[in-house]
Formats: C-alpha cells, structure tokens, sequence
C-alpha cells in the first residue's frame, strides 16, 4: 500500500501539488486522470522519487520516502517496476536484453535462471519470438508489453504506469489495460496508472483520482463515476458528446 | 544558466560517475562495448588522416627549404616533431571530440529525452556511473594507443610522400627522424593525450545528460559540446605545453 499525505511541490516558486494525498492498496488499478499541466505526471515522478517534494511524505508499506537511507532507497526502487509513456527501452539492447537487464544488475542468478524468468514474463505479456529484436523492429503495442516484461520481472510491489495507452489503437490498447489489470490482481501489486484515456478509466479505474489545477478534485472509483455530480470531474470525463449520452443511458438504466 | 553553474554542475556530476559500479559484470560488459564504439571504430578515420597529414607536412617543410643552405633531413625532423608535439596529441583530439564527442552527446541526450535515464534511475541504477564511467575507463585506455599509431602513420606518411614525389631523399628523411630524439617529448604527447581523453568522454558527457527538450534540443547539445571540448582542449594543450615545455 501506498499513503501519500499532504503532498506540494513547486517549480520556480510555481506550486504545482498543492496538498495531495491519497492512498493506493495492493491489488487494485489505481488511476491518476486529469487534464494536462493538472499535475499527474509530476505527482507521478514525486511517487518514483524522481522529484522531491517540498513538503508531505510518501510511504511504501510503512517506509516513509523522505526518511530512507540510500540503501534503503535503493532496496525500494528494486521492488518498483516503471512503465513509461514512450516505453524507455535501451535501444542497443534486444528484447530479450531490455527484460533481462534488472535481473543482471541486481541478481547472482545465472543466465539460464535469468533466461527463463524473461521467457516466462515474457509469454505472461503475450510476446512470442521477439526475443532477438530491438526494440525499433517493434509495434508501438509491442513495445508496450515488453516495456511491462521489463517492470515485472523482478517481482515488484509497486507498478507504475506512465500513460500506457498512448499512441495505440483501441483494441491493443484494451489489450494492455487488461493486461495490467490480470498483473495487478495476479500477483497482488500495488499499481498506479496516469492516464487520460477514458476508455482505460471505465475499463480498469477500481480506484480514480482526479487532479485539477494541483488538487484532488474528485476520487472514487469507474462504477461511482458514472453516477458523481461532481461539476468538475463532469465536464472532464464526459467533454465528449458520445460520453454525455452513455452516461445519460446508463443514469436511465439504473433508475 | 551562467558559466560558473555549469562547471559546478559538471564537477557535481563528475562526484557521482566516480563511484563504484554496481555491477562489476555489467560494468565490464559496458565498458568492451565502449572501447568499440568509441575507440575501434575510430580507427580508421585516425590512421586515414594521420597519414595523408604526415605526407603534408613534409611536403610543405620540403617546399619551405629549398635553399641548398639548409640540410633536406630537417624535413623528417620538422615532420616528426610537428606530429608527435602536436598533430597527434593535439589535433587528432580535436578530431575525435567531433566525431566521439558528439556521438556521446547524442547517445546520452537521445536516453535522457526518451526517458530511458529515467527508468535506469527508477530501478536504482545510478545512470552517471552506469553511462559515463565505462566511457571515460575506455578512451582513457584506447586513445594513448590510438595517437601512437597516428604518430607512426603521420611520420610514415611524410616518408611515403618523398618517395613518392621525389621531393627528398627517404635517407635523409630517416636520419631526421633519428636526430636529437628525445623520448620526452613522447610522454609530454601521452600527458596531453590521457587529460584531453578525459576532457572528450566528460563534456559531451555532461551535455547529454542534463539536455532538456526533444530531438532539437540533443542536436544543438551535440554541437555545444564539441565546440565546448574543443576550445577546452586548445586551452588545455596551451597551459600544458607552458608546464611542461616551458
């Protein structure tokens, strides 16, 4: 579990979190939504540690951020596993190397153990035969999946999702909100997503919070935004005509 | 930001390469495939125009004394001090700061705009260390090897060109090189050589990794750090050259 409290953070005098908190449970697709420049991806960077903020803490199953030595805080990036928007795969390194690389630089196993937990995590996301290709020969869905080989394999707490779906088609985007969502549940991780994609809020939002201008504006979860009368999330998740409508139909279907 | 930021910027930076890797075995890994890029692949652009450079220099000191006054084996020996107190040590690192350096600013800048220092740094990894200081281990051992060969080539290609052109006796070109030979001067080159090496792995370095933007952004780093290190390596070659020849 996550507990984020209080949380600021300023950029040239500029605050850009004003007070956040929130937590996050094991298990659960938790998901950050908000427009741009609401704070999502700094809030994101501050939960990496890529970001210090200025006042509030951040605690990891009881290990208050702020208060860690380095080793410890190295220990704790080890049990975090990172996807990012464009997928951040070395690209000097094949497939196979890019999952492999975490095992080399933080096990003793030797290549055949390591060999066989990147082919394991590998089957886990769906990709077969690719592990001899760099990551230019690949489809943007592709380097998704092998971006969340690489975040899984060495069995983190905490998953990090960077906008996923970015840059996908519908269908392989639901592919990888599903699959996040099987990871999360299957081995029990306490994963975090900054998305603005709706249709990943509705399919795989368990637990949504909303930011505005810095501050949690709304939070609950993808059945109770449905039904919120909350202005601001409104007008966020349902800017679209099509959206309007669905959520009048299902409003209606309820009553 | 001024120019006493950045240099306290680059020695902060250089605090955090100079620690110990994490991994020995990925560090070995890293630093073989360093000394590839960086140095083996320079080789051929050293011993190219190493050569061709050495025969010019010979010629111009050939055509420069043709009064029968002056003895024609001052031409191996103008040639063989022009390449190993300067050209080699100096200019080939001026050479090797375009082609390495910017391709060590791109290759850095490139990681840290497709956030790929980010994920090094979210898995614990510390991305100076881990980037830089199989760059700096591998040109500090390759280029002193390296402007050795562009020494040998340069005076060899003085020694091609007269026997080409006829301008000379090869003979007297020999015996110039032998005259007043004073192995210092070839470490006074290998002084130069070690701290320049320094200089082409740490500044575009130093560019790449703390470049901000998009692909623009990495380009212009790119040519920021080569005129950086090379006015760095000039600057250098002029204070040492006064410590140590002067």
């Amino acid at each position: 579990m996550i507990t984020v409290t209080d949380l600021y953070k300023k950029f040239n005098g500029t605050p850009v979190l004003k007070g956040i908190s929130a937590t996050f449970e094991k298990g659960e697709t938790s998901m950050i939504i908000g427009t741009s420049g609401s704070g999502k991806t700094v809030f994101l960077k501050c939960l990496l540690g890529l970001h210090l903020p200025e006042e509030g803490t951040i605690s990891f199953d009881g290990r208050i951020h702020s208060n860690l030595s380095i080793k410890q805080h190295r220990q704790l990036r080890q049990e975090i596993g990172m996807v990012f928007q464009g997928g951040a795969l070395y690209d000097s390194l094949t497939v196979e190397e890019n999952v492999m690389f975490p095992l080399k630089m933080f096990t003793n196993n030797t290549y055949t153990e390591m060999l066989k937990r990147v082919n394991f995590v590998l089957n886990r996301v769906n990709l077969y035969d690719a592990n001899k290709k760099f990551p230019a020969q690949l489809s943007g869905g592709m380097q998704k999946r092998v971006a969340i080989a690489r975040a899984i394999v060495m069995n983190p707490k905490y998953l990090f999702c960077d906008e996923p779906n970015s840059g996908l088609d519908p269908v392989t985007a639901t592919v990888i909100d599903n699959l996040i969502k099987e990871i999360t549940s299957e081995y029990q991780i306490t994963t975090v997503i900054n998305s603005h994609d709706m249709n990943s809020v509705m399919e795989i939002g368990e637990k949504i919070i909303f930011l505005q201008n810095g501050v949690k504006a709304w939070e609950g979860s993808n059945k109770e935004i449905f039904k919120t009368e909350n202005e601001a999330i409104v007008n966020f998740v349902y800017s679209s005509n099509l959206f309007k409508k669905v959520r009048e139909a299902y409003l209606n279907e309820i009553k | 930001m001024n120019y006493v930021e950045h240099v306290g910027k680059y020695f902060l930076m250089l605090k955090q390469v100079f620690k110990k890797p994490q991994k020995w075995k990925v560090f070995r890994e890293m630093l073989f495939r360093e000394i590839e890029d960086l140095g083996l692949k320079s080789l051929g652009i050293v011993m190219f125009i190493s050569f061709f450079v050495g025969g010019v220099v010979a010629i111009q000191t050939a055509l420069s004394v043709e009064s029968p006054f002056i003895p024609k084996y001052l031409i191996g020996f103008a040639t063989k001090r022009s390449v190993i107190l300067e050209f080699a040590p100096t200019f080939m690192s001026v050479i090797l700061a375009g082609k390495v350096g910017s391709y060590i600013t791109s290759s850095i800048g490139t990681m840290r705009v497709t956030e790929q220092i980010d994920a090094l740094e979210v898995m614990g990894i510390n991305s100076l260390n881990y980037l830089v200081l199989p760059k700096i281990i591998a040109v500090l051992f390759f280029y002193p090897l390296l402007i050795l060969l562009a020494m040998f080539l340069g005076i060899y290609g003085g020694y091609v060109a007269g026997s080409i052109t006829d301008m000379f006796f090869t003979e007297d070109y020999v015996y110039g090189i032998q005259l007043d030979f004073n192995p210092f001067f070839v470490q006074y080159a290998m002084i130069k050589t070690v701290i320049f090496a320094f200089v082409i792995a740490t500044i575009p370095s130093y560019h790449g990794y703390y470049v901000k933007g998009g692909s623009l952004e990495v380009g212009r780093a790119s040519t920021q750090a080569v005129v950086w290190t090379s006015i760095v390596i000039i600057l250098l070659n002029y204070f040492l050259t006064q410590m140590l020849l002067g």
